[in-house]
């Protein structure tokens, strides 16, 4: 059978004094059937900081990320505590959809709904009651210039949204996503679908959210994480190895697993 | 034999065989247009038919072949659509799926004719309905529920389940999601779903002659109170459609142009079961377009 093979790890938690907290897991662990997909992962995530997950396919940190709005719920069992606000949100009467206003997520492939630009952002604001016409507007005015689209596409916000190109469509969902003004924004390798330049642009805007948003990105790209991101945790075969800052995940990171990892050479 | 020529004669015999349908297809909507169209006119699609004398035309099966449409309709639709969402949303990879997807199946492949007899003892019989519109719409929903809850099933299944998420990540609950991202996205998949199945309605006969009957009393056209017999909305009419005209007549028609009223009714219900299809092919690309607001 497999065996676990993580020794060591090391995971760094804050001084709460210090760092607020904007999002935890304790003891979290996700199976899917029999098959342990995420065993026993504690970590913190500082407010307004992006934490990246980084790992090699497989190593669960997508699965991981996605339990922790509850995407996961019917697919996989999520046990453990996520705790938001001092609120453990893996409980079965958390009311979700309402978690998810403040929990939002932007995911590997642009998904825009088949609808136009402007209503892209607005539907989901409508459906929760938001009725102001003039408000609205500002709302996707606003999200849109926070996710660098607004100058593209201005001009006509009536154009379907599937009419973008796929850079641009990823920075509408990380608008539609905003337009929520959630607290966490999850990204599920957000730039993994497009080319370097678009890829390039959607980093840019993410620096910027994180004046405003607690964000926690996935990536393949270890140049992207390090670029964008104030700390990381290293995922492997279902374990959180590793976590720190991220210069000292890149540069001196203590776990053998680690180092092979982020110097290329693993497995 | 070298790849290439293998390739070669391979693609030939496929083109071959893909011409022999196309061909067979076309002899054989020619063969009724051409025999049948000379003898369709605005009187023929609007005059009673006649039993005895020649001359008589099909109005009111016309009429009554629409009207039963409309209600099977009107009946099998928000079921199809209810079971649909059910299989492709909500349902669970269990037992109990397995069960209703199998029957679902099983009930697709009864022969018409049985669905026909079923619907005579339940509906005719038992639930004393008497041959009518009514029994023949009931029986027909049976025909058509399973196909059109498959079709409508997998365009729902068609759509990515990326949109769901995108709804659930936005807060929205299951049902919203359903009801506002994923049913929107598959209307032209219903919809080319909806109007296939209307092409079969139309022009199935076995179901029908035992529930629906075989008669077409005179109608009132002036008469649109539903209680009233003569009435044409009156669901507890018999009536008998186009399609089981045509079969009447065939086996027992004694009118001297038993033939030519056979052909011209052959003609109207091809073209009516052709238009069908062509408006589920136009209708539904075009309605993606609008829904999606791409231009």
């Amino acid at each position: 059978m497999a065996e676990n093979n993580i020794e060591k790890s090391r995971i760094m938690t804050f001084n709460e004094d210090k760092h607020e907290i904007a999002l935890e897991t304790k003891d979290l662990h996700v199976h899917y059937g029999s098959n342990e997909a995420i065993r026993d992962v504690s970590l913190q995530f500082e407010r307004f900081k992006i934490t990246a997950l980084i790992g090699a396919s497989g190593s669960g940190k997508s699965t991981y990320l996605r339990s922790l709005n509850r995407m996961n719920d019917g697919i996989a069992d999520v046990t453990g505590k996520i705790i938001y606000r001092d609120l453990d949100i893996n409980k079965d009467d958390v009311d979700i959809y309402e978690m998810r206003k403040h929990i939002g997520m932007v995911f590997q492939r642009p998904n825009p709904f088949s609808k136009s630009i402007y209503e892209n952002i607005t539907f989901a604001l409508k459906r929760h009651g938001m009725k102001d016409k003039q408000l609205l507007e500002e709302r996707v005015e606003k999200s849109l210039k926070q996710a660098a689209l607004w100058d593209q596409v201005k001009d006509d916000l009536n154009v379907s949204a599937l009419s973008l190109s796929g850079g641009q469509q990823q920075r509408l969902c990380i608008a539609r996503a905003i337009a929520m003004e959630p607290d966490i924004l999850l990204l599920d390798e957000p730039a993994s679908a497009l080319d370097p330049i678009s890829s390039r642009i959607v980093e840019e805007s993410l620096l910027e959210l994180k004046e405003k948003y607690t964000i926690i990105i996935v990536t393949h790209n270890m140049q992207q994480a390090s670029r964008i991101s104030d700390y990381t945790a290293f995922f492997h075969s279902g374990n959180a190895v590793e976590f720190d800052k991220t210069t000292t995940i890149f540069t001196r990171p203590t776990i053998k697993l680690t180092d092979d990892y982020v110097s290329g050479n693993f497995g | 034999m070298n790849p290439k020529k293998a390739d070669k004669i391979a693609t030939s015999i496929l083109y071959g065989i893909a011409g022999f349908v196309v061909l067979v297809l076309a002899a054989l909507l020619g063969y009724i247009l051409v025999r049948g169209l000379p003898h369709v006119s605005w009187q023929f699609l609007t005059t009673p038919a006649k039993s005895f004398s020649s001359g008589g035309g099909v109005g009111i099966q016309l009429f009554n072949s629409f009207y039963l449409l409309l209600l099977t309709l009107l009946i099998s639709f928000p079921i199809s659509l209810g079971a649909g969402i059910w299989l492709s949303e909500y349902a669970k990879n269990n037992w109990v799926t397995t069960v209703i997807r199998t029957s679902v199946e099983i009930l697709s492949s009864l022969p018409s004719v049985v669905v026909g007899l079923f619907g005579f003892l339940i509906f005719v019989v038992q639930f004393n309905f008497g041959f009518s519109i009514l029994s023949g719409a009931l029986a027909l929903t049976f025909f058509n529920l399973p196909l059109l809850t498959r079709s409508i099933e997998e365009s729902l299944r068609a759509i990515p389940y990326s949109q769901r998420e995108a709804g659930f990540s936005l807060g929205l609950s299951r049902w919203e999601t359903v009801t506002r991202v994923v049913v929107p996205d598959a209307v032209p998949g219903i919809l080319t779903g909806v109007i296939l199945s209307a092409g079969r309605i139309f022009g199935e006969a076995a179901a029908l002659i035992y529930t629906a009957g075989q008669s077409a009393p005179a109608l009132d056209f002036t008469n649109w109170n539903p209680a009233n017999i003569a009435s044409p909305l009156n669901p507890m009419r018999p009536a008998e459609t186009l399609a089981v005209h045509i079969w009447k007549i065939n086996s027992e028609g004694i009118m001297p142009d038993a033939s030519a009223v056979s052909a011209g009714a052959s003609a109207v219900l091809i073209i009516a079961v052709l238009l069908f299809n062509f408006l589920a092919r136009f209708g539904g690309k075009a309605l993606y377009r609008k829904i999606t607001s791409s231009k």
